[in-house]
C-alpha cells in the first residue's frame, strides 16, 4: 500500500497540490488535511506545505500556529514522526516552537524567485537521508520572509548537532550563515525553505527534489526499494 | 474596567529592517537630510477588560509573548490607560 502523507492545509495554503503531485511521483499518495480538522488520520509524515496560511497577517505563521490540526501535528512530531514544513510551512513550525529561530524579511527587501543550488549538509534528517553531504541540489525558491535568523547560541548549537540540513551556495535573502533548512534534536523535523515539490520533474527544470521526497518516505519507514 | 491599549511592535536591535533602510535611503531625494535609524513596525490598538491596571498589563503581556510578537525577533513596548468613560 502507498504511503499515506498528510498535506496541511490553512486558508491561504496554494502549494499542496502541488506536493501532492509531487508524492504521487514518488508513489506515495498526499492526503489534504484541512487547518480545522483535529486529527492526521493514520498518517506516515507531515507536509506543512507552502503558500500565505492566514493571510501571513500578523507575522507569517503567527496564527497558523493555532490552528486546531497543529496539536495533532506537534504530537506526530513528538512520537518521531517525519514532518516537513516547506516555504510558509517553515515559517509555521518556527512559530509553532517545533523548530528554533525565525525567519525575517529578505536582505535588501527583494522578494526572491528563481532557481537556488542547495548543499547537503547532513544526511542525517527527514529530507537527506537517501543523499550524500556535499550533493549540490537545485531547487527553486519563492519567498519574501526566508531570512534565518536565530540567536547566537542556538547557531552554535545547530552547528554543533549537525542540525543545518541545507544551506545556500549562493545566499539569495541574508539567512545566517546561508542556511536554507534545519531540523530539529530528533533529526525528524525539517524547515526548508526552497520548494523541492517544484523541482520533481526534468521538464520543469530540475529533479532534485525527489531525493527529498524519497527521504521522507524513508523517514517514514517504507520500502523505496520497487521505486529505484 | 476597561483599558485602551497601544501595543508597539519594533524589530530587535540587530534583526535586520530592510523596510527601514528603504525608506531611509529614499529620504534624501526628497530633500529630506540628516534622518538616521528609521525603524519600521506595527500597532496594534484594542481595549481589554480588567480589574485593575496591574491586571491589565500582565494580560496584555502575556498576549506579547504568546502572540502578537516574536521574540525572536521583535519587541513591544505597552501603552495602556483607563478609558474615558462617557458622561
Amino acid at each position: 500500500m502507498a504511503a499515506d502523507i498528510a498535506v496541511i492545509r490553512f486558508p491561504g495554503t496554494n502549494c499542496e497540490f502541488d506536493v501532492v503531485e509531487a508524492l504521487g511521483s514518488v508513489g506515495a499518495t498526499g492526503r489534504v488535511v484541512f487547518h480545522d480538522e483535529t486529527s492526521l488520520g493514520v498518517a506516515d509524515a507531515v507536509v506543512v506545505a507552502g503558500g500565505f496560511a492566514h493571510g501571513d497577517y500578523l507575522r507569517p505563521g503567527a496564527i497558523a500556529r493555532f490552528s486546531p490540526i497543529m496539536d495533532a501535528v506537534r504530537s506526530f512530531a513528538e512520537q518521531g514522526g517525519p514532518v516537513l514544513g516547506i516555504c510558509n510551512g517553515f515559517q509555521v513550525l518556527t512559530e509553532a516552537h517545533l523548530l528554533p529561530g525565525a525567519l525575517q524579511k529578505n536582505a535588501g527587501l527583494k522578494f526572491r524567485c528563481g532557481e537556488a543550488t542547495l548543499r547537503v549538509e547532513t544526511a542525517r534528517s527527514a529530507i537527506t537521508n537517501r543523499a550524500t553531504v556535499g550533493d549540490l541540489l537545485r531547487i527553486p525558491i519563492n519567498h519574501f520572509e526566508g531570512n534565518y535568523t536565530c540567536d547566537d547560541d542556538t547557531l552554535a548549537e545547530l552547528r554543533a548537532d549537525d542540525r543545518i540540513v541545507v544551506r545556500y551556495v549562493d545566499n539569495p535573502n541574508g539567512s545566517v550563515d546561508d542556511i536554507a533548512g534545519i531540523c530539529n534534536a530528533g533529526r525528524n523535523v525539517v524547515g526548508l525553505m526552497p520548494h523541492p515539490e517544484r523541482a520533481m520533474h526534468e521538464l520543469l527544470g530540475s529533479t532534485d527534489g525527489r531525493v527529498m521526497f524519497e527521504s521522507l518516505l524513508s523517514a517514514a519507514g517504507v520500502d523505496l526499494s520497487p521505486i529505484g | 474596567m476597561t483599558f485602551d491599549v497601544v501595543v508597539d511592535v519594533q524589530l530587535r536591535p540587530g534583526i535586520a529592517d530592510p523596510q527601514g533602510a528603504t525608506i531611509e535611503r529614499a529620504l534624501p531625494a526628497l530633500g529630506f537630510e540628516g534622518v538616521r535609524g528609521v525603524g519600521v513596525g506595527k500597532s496594534i490598538r484594542f481595549t481589554v477588560e480588567a480589574d485593575d491596571e496591574a491586571g491589565a498589563r500582565a494580560l496584555v503581556q502575556d498576549m506579547c509573548d504568546r502572540f502578537l510578537t516574536n521574540p525572536v525577533i521583535e519587541d513591544a513596548t505597552v501603552s495602556l490607560r483607563a478609558a474615558q468613560t462617557a458622561g
